[in-house]
């Protein structure tokens, strides 16, 4: 890979061709971020696309022609039943042109199962309703039909979903609250924690304790006079940094600050701190935009930010509170490990984060 | 050291996997000599918890010996005998300063994948997905505990491994799910399910002065066990009875004025409806089999409270809200909250007033596990409760 020139000047060697590499040490969003889900199109196999293609045909039916469908499967061909027969038509194409065009169709495989599940429950129902002109055998064969069908979409769905379980229930998605069509990334944050304002605003006022807790941040350095550089932790290859100046400083209330007008990154941040209600201690709202400044660099850099999911900010809070409460970083099997994901067994020792290691 | 591990659903196995060691400061390292299986783990084992990854190591209820301290470890020493609650709690936060540590708000180190989830996340749990924390569980050999100055209970000599182990969890489970019930003189207490949960709900509800107490299972041993043992009054199979009818001829059309479901999201119901359930469980429309749970509601008495302890995991379907609102019925649930009723109940074992082993149906070595998970989870050869014994 080649080396890449970071905004600011500075040299930085890629020479893992580690590109894929989680981009902060941070707990990254779960197995449904979608990294994971990359373009992998051979997830289908002959047996899901028959799925697809099955949607869209039964679909197209059951929208154009479902006096004749109604007719296949024995039930009356009245208006409501119909209507009813249509709306099934869309569900099924929106299934099939799911499954066709994503990579790892999981969600529309279940929600195959799901149409099918719908189909069964309305086909028993014209069974059981015996007042109602319809054909039991050929209904029964119908419900024979679609039983089969749902077997194959739960096999289909189960060899995908098995392969990684749904976890978030997003397989695709941001977890952030604003990406702007500009590139602009908007995170925040909020937490309650168990001391006073004064005490919070200790820890924050020296922004240089900040990549203690932000997970994405790799260093702050103070520079004197209400500046200070800034480092982002950045995959190999990438380096982003800038300089910063505080606009603002109201002890125990709120700090602001941003990054100077000539930086390729624009960066806007704030933390508020707010006495919480009873003995709750102190409400901590803290606020990140970053907003790069165009070129191709610029687009690197605004892809870098997109993929901070909003959890993690949730979490550096969690650990800022953790640090003030408990005086240490609270570390699991599982998040003291270098390697990640990791299962929730001990570690080796080489295998545990070098802050751990070295105690 | 050796360790039960998770390796997809359905399938667990004993490997060898590193030791534990101390991560924080406040930890401590524990010999484990006794631990159990729990219906929690079947949740697990039977794949309905998200976020479990392969060699994920179970086991939430645990009790041995602390053979390594961390540096601010104050009271806690070398050889002091313990059992270990299972919800992780630092009790300097909010949530555990009220004596909620199943909601400890420091203890789960991936609680962002529990908001996503649920909303806002529990504390964390030894051995239970990622979600709650990606702690190593204590289905092993040791186990590294957190906050061992807060957590682990020192024993007295007087109390058995078999007893204490049921502090872990499922003694102070069952008691909290009665406790829930507010019970006041004559009142009428319903437990649906007589796993080892349920058994504790229907004794701790006699040892909090309810005046009956009705136990709802379809395994005749368990519902035997449940009279004999737990001191149930009335016993019900629900395949044989119609619940809600029997429980309005027992009580006078009133209803019983708790309901404690100890079942959970794996209930299993006749006919249809537990059809439709298990189908789009299956599918996962919906994460949990409502069952036990939609009967509790129905059945209780006006303005009295049901009480959830079983565990769900996600959503449910046709949850009889208007029941709910027109009849004024509360309902109260959580994971329990272990470490403030351990003392309490530890006195209550030393004063002969219960002897919590009798939920103990299976002995077995670690290195048997999975054998212990296969005959719970089909309740065969009588199993209520599983103790595997280390070896140490
Ligand atoms: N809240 C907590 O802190 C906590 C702690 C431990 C366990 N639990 C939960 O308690 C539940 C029970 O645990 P257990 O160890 O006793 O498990 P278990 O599987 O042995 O017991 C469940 C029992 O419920 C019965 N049952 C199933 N469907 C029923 C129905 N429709 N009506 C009545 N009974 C029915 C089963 O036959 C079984 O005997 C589980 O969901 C477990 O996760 C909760
Ligand atoms: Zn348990
Ligand atoms: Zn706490």
């Amino acid at each position: 890979m080649a080396t890449q020139q970071a905004p600011n000047g500075t040299r930085h060697n890629g020479s893992d061709g580690a590109t894929h590499r989680p981009m902060t040490n941070a707990p990254r969003s779960w197995k449904g971020a979608p990294e994971h889900y990359s373009e992998t199109p051979d997830w289908k196999d002959g047996t899901t696309k028959f799925l697809g293609w099955f949607s869209i045909g039964l679909g197209l039916a059951e929208i154009f022609a479902p006096r004749q469908v109604a007719k296949l499967v024995g039930i009356s061909d009245e208006d409501e039943y119909v209507g009813t027969l249509r709306q099934f038509g869309v569900r099924e194409i929106a299934a099939g042109l799911g499954i066709l065009t994503r990579p790892k169709p999981t969600y529309w495989l279940w929600s195959r199962v799901g149409g099918d599940a719908i189909d069964l429950a309305w086909l028993t129902r014209r069974l059981r309703d015996s007042e109602e002109d319809n054909d039991s055998t050929k209904l029964l064969a119908a419900i024979t039909a679609v039983l089969g069908v749902t077997a194959l979409d739960i096999i289909q769905g189960t060899k995908l979903t098995s392969e990684k379980l749904p976890s978030t229930g997003h397989d695709e998605g941001s977890f952030q609250v604003g990406k702007g069509d500009d590139g602009t990334v908007r995170l925040e944050a909020q937490v309650t924690v168990g001391a006073s304002p004064a005490e919070c605003y200790e820890f924050w006022k020296n922004l240089e304790n900040l990549p203690r807790v932000v997970g994405h941040l790799e260093s702050v350095r103070t520079l004197g006079e209400g500046r200070s550089h800034w480092k982002a932790k950045a995959p190999a290859g990438l380096s982003v940094e800038w300089d910063a100046e505080v606009i603002e400083d109201r002890p125990n209330e709120y700090i602001a600050w941003h990054a100077l007008e000539h930086e390729q990154v624009d960066n806007l941040g704030s933390v508020t701190f707010v006495p919480a209600p009873g003995d709750r201690g102190t409400e901590i709202h803290l606020e990140m935009e970053y907003h790069p400044r165009g070129g191709a660099i610029g687009a690197r850099i605004a892809n870098l930010f997109k993929k901070i999911p909003q959890g993690a900010l949730m979490m550096d809070l969690r650990r800022f509170k953790q640090l003030i409460e408990l005086g240490e970083v609270v570390q699991s099997d599982a998040t003291a490990s270098r390697k990640m994901p990791h299962p929730a067994q001990p570690n080796a020792t080489n295998e545990l984060k070098s802050e751990l290691r070295a105690q | 050291m050796r360790a039960n591990c998770w390796e997809g659903a359905k399938h667990v196995k004993v490997e060898t996997v590193p030791d534990p060691q101390i991560l924080n400061s406040t930890d401590c390292i524990v010999k484990i000599s006794t631990t159990c299986i729990c219906g929690s783990d079947l949740h697990l084992f039977n794949g309905f918890v998200p976020t479990m990854e392969h060699g994920d190591i179970m086991g939430h209820e645990f009790m041995g010996e602390v053979v390594e301290v961390g540096k601010n470890v104050k009271k806690l020493k070398t050889g002091d005998r313990v059992v270990v609650p299972f919800p992780i709690a630092c009790g300097k936060c909010y949530s555990c300063k009220k004596g909620m540590t199943s909601l400890c708000e420091n203890s789960n180190p991936n609680a962002h994948i529990a908001a996503a989830i649920m909303g806002h996340s529990p504390s964390g749990v030894f051995g239970y997905s990622h979600m709650l924390g990606g702690f190593a569980g204590g289905q092993a050999e040791y186990a590294r505990v957190p906050f061992a100055d807060f957590g682990p209970l020192k024993l007295p000599d007087s109390v058995t491994d078999e007893q204490a182990v049921m502090l872990a969890d499922i003694f102070p489970t069952g008691y909290m799910g009665a406790e829930m019930c507010d019970i006041g003189p004559g009142d009428t207490i319903a437990v649906w399910g007589c796993g080892p949960v349920g058994q504790f709900a229907i004794a701790s509800a006699k040892l909090l002065g309810a005046e009956r107490v009705i136990a709802i299972d379809r395994f005749p041993y368990r519902l035997r066990l449940a009279r004999e043992r737990a001191g149930a009054d009335i016993t019900i199979n629900y395949e044989e009875t119609s619940v809600m009818e029997a429980l309005r001829e027992l009580t006078g059309g009133r209803g019983p004025d708790g309901c404690i479901d100890a079942v959970g999201l794996e209930a299993h119901t006749p006919g249809l409806v537990g059809l439709y359930d298990k189908a789009k469980q299956s599918m996962r429309w919906e994460n949990d089999r409502p069952g036990a749970l939609r009967e509790a509601i129905m059945s209780v008495a006006n303005g009295r409270t049901v009480s959830v302890i079983g565990v769900y995991s996600g959503f449910i379907d046709k949850f009889p809200m208007g029941s709910l609102t027109n009849r004024s019925v509360t309902i109260k649930s959580g994971q329990c909250h272990v470490h403030r009723y351990m003392q309490p109940l530890l006195d209550r074992i030393e004063r002969g007033e219960i002897d919590p082993s009798f939920v103990i149906t299976h002995q077995m070595k670690l290195e048997d596990a999975a054998v212990g998970y296969d005959i719970f989870t089909h309740k065969d050869d009588e199993c209520l409760k599983v103790v595997l014994k280390t070896g140490h």
